[in-house]
């Protein structure tokens, strides 16, 4: 099914939206992680506002599709959307970090909607694999997604978790690889490159998309693609721009671990305005 | 001599039984299904049962997972892997959400014998001892590690059971565990020996040899170290001169520290730990490592001659 022109224009402005609330809460907490946030604004955008079945009113629904952050630093993405999509009011984004918030660091179960904690790199697609095999198990017909990044993918664990989702047939399971060429010592590349990305999960039995990341048609439609495969998990290899939507922040090392202060301040808030979306 | 049974057998058949009463158990191995008997469990209910090879780290975090899709998920694999492997994903994917997963690992301590150093987990109970929400048993005999299995299926969170490799005997018990009790097997009066796993036997092999000597010594299983049975140890501490405390399993972090640690709060007074001295392994029968690294009776009939000489001397 093509997707509206409607339909992409407001699930662009759900991506600016998040964009805009990352940069607000990260300034405002003084402390976060801005790059690996930004760059999966619009892939989380997506999952939200168009592919997840879910309902913030019932967080124990027990055909929801589940979606897990494995690359946990980049919560601010996840609390915007979740705000957003209205688990929990707003104001509450401007308490993340805070002592006694129902925001944490990094994710918590605390927060409405977070059904597993995440923080500790490498852990994340496991987890979904045990959501996707219980779903198998109780015959439900829910999805379970995860993000994860690219820079995460040097963690062993995931590659032990791609194996035994391709050998129990998993096509439930969709993983979304954030590939924004970066991570905290640098390009990933340099650091201990994961390439080539496609050819890996080829061979450990997955079907694989490339996308860019940043597109919200492209997204829309992986998405759709990965729900028609059948006995295997799909993986969405999503080109990203750490950073992508802060000019000055964009594909800038620094800016993995660093809050916006003073000017910047300013400025990040300005390019993610979205004035013109209220009212 | 008693009849001597496996542990891992009777947690194999008991798992089975339970897995026929609670469809909303599923059990995951690491390639070890058929030492630690969850083989017993696949045979009956493939579908419930997940092998996932050679690959702790995904097991364990994959046991969240499923947790948190309303499961009671049992988790088996040697004590080593268990705790040292995936101790991260034990404790931030387990622990930290308190999920209903049940970690019952075998071949702990020195008595895993010929297989060596690599082998024998000496420190499991201490790696796990410092999460938070995880419940912690180290069964003393066969017919205990059945209620303790029949028992942890109700219990909520996490909860690490501590399983040997070699057979063992049935002890003669009036009680039925229960989770955070400690259990007087025999009244005494000088010292409290507080014994859990394969030590309980030899403690009371040693109080059997003290009384000859006319010295009474309580004999305490204690198989439940996390949450621990302080009452029953302060209550004690106020009548004795001292305790000794006996495991398999190093006297850094185990149930000597949490005994020492729960009386120096409460009601200071000797505490003398009978386990493995900070060290490794190595190959050998169990009964020879037993001797070598002085896990047995004559090691508890030492430590109590050495309260009460340190006790009796002005
Ligand atoms: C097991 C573990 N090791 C190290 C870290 C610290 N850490 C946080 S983010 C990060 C880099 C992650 O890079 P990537 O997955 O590419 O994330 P992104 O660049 O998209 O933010 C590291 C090493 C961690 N959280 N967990």
């Amino acid at each position: 099914m093509p997707n509206s022109s409607a339909e992409i224009e407001y699930l662009e402005n759900k991506a600016r939206i998040i964009r805009h609330l990352i940069v607000k809460m990260i300034a405002h907490a003084g402390s976060g992680h801005p790059g690996g946030s930004l760059s999966i604004a619009d892939i989380i955008a997506c999952l939200y506002f168009k592919v997840l079945r879910h309902n913030p009113k019932k967080l124990n629904w027990e055909d929801r599709d589940r979606f897990h952050l494995s690359k946990g630093h980049a919560c601010p993405a996840w609390y915007a959307a979740l705000a957003e999509a209205g688990y929990f009011p707003k104001d509450k984004l401007l308490t993340l970090r805070q002592l006694g918030s129902i925001l944490q660091g990094h994710p918590d179960r605390c927060t409405p909607g977070v059904d597993v904690a995440s923080g500790s790199l490498g852990q994340g697609l496991s987890v979904a694999l045990g959501m996707a095999l219980a779903g198998k198990l109780d015959k439900k017909a829910y999805r379970v997604y995860c993000i994860i990044g690219d820079g995460e993918l040097q963690e062993g664990n995931i590659w032990e978790a791609a194996m035994a989702a391709s050998h129990y047939k998993l096509d439930n399971l969709c993983a979304v690889v954030d590939y924004n060429n970066f991570q905290i010592d640098g390009k990933v590349s340099e650091v201990m490159d994961v390439s080539p990305l496609k050819e890996k999960w080829l061979a450990f039995g997955w079907n694989v998309l490339q996308i860019g990341g940043h597109s919200m048609e492209d997204i829309c439609n992986a998405f759709e693609k990965a729900k028609e495969i059948k006995n295997k998990p799909t993986v969405i290899i999503a080109k990203t721009t750490k950073g992508k939507g802060v000019s000055f922040m964009e594909n800038v090392v620094d800016f993995h671990g660093r809050a916006p202060k003073g000017r910047e301040i300013e400025q990040a808030l300005e390019e993610t305005d979205i004035s013109d979306l209220e009212g | 001599m008693a009849d001597l049974i496996y542990s891992r057998d009777v947690y194999g058949k008991t798992l089975a039984a339970l897995g026929r009463r609670h469809r909303d158990i599923v059990v995951f191995d690491a390639d070890l299904s058929g030492s630690t008997r969850t083989s017993f469990f696949a045979r009956e209910f493939p579908e419930r049962f997940f092998n996932f090879g050679v690959a702790e780290q995904n097991m364990f975090a994959a046991a969240a997972g499923m947790a948190s899709c309303g499961k009671v998920v049992f988790v088996s694999t040697f004590a080593m892997f268990a705790t040292t492997r995936a101790l991260d994903q034990v404790r931030n994917s387990i622990c930290f959400d308190n999920f209903n997963v049940k970690i019952v690992a075998t071949h702990a301590g020195i008595t895993v014998g010929e297989d060596g150093a690599s082998h024998q987990a000496l420190e499991d109970v201490a790696f796990f001892r410092a999460l938070p929400n995880m419940k912690i048993i180290v069964p003393a005999c066969p017919n205990e590690t059945a209620e303790v299995i029949e028992e942890i299926y109700s219990v909520p969170g996490p909860v690490y059971v501590r399983l040997g490799r070699s057979k063992t005997e049935i002890l003669d018990r009036k009680y039925k565990f229960s989770l955070g009790k400690g259990f007087i097997l025999r009244p005494g009066k000088d010292v409290a020996v507080v014994a859990c796993g394969i030590m309980v036997k030899p403690a009371l092999d040693a109080a059997e040899e003290l009384a000859k000597k006319g010295i009474n010594v309580y004999v305490v299983n204690m198989p439940t170290i996390n949450p621990l049975d302080k009452d029953l140890l302060v209550s004690l501490s106020r009548k004795v001169k001292g305790f000794v405390t006996c495991e398999e399993h190093s006297i850094i972090g185990g149930l000597g520290s949490a005994v020492a640690e729960a009386v120096s709060e409460a009601s200071p007074c000797l505490v003398k730990r009978v386990g493995v001295r900070c060290q490794f392994g190595q190959s050998g029968s169990p009964a020879e490592l037993l001797e070598k690294y002085k896990l047995n009776s004559h090691a508890i009939v030492d430590s109590v001659h050495q309260i009460l000489d340190e006790k009796n001397s002005p």
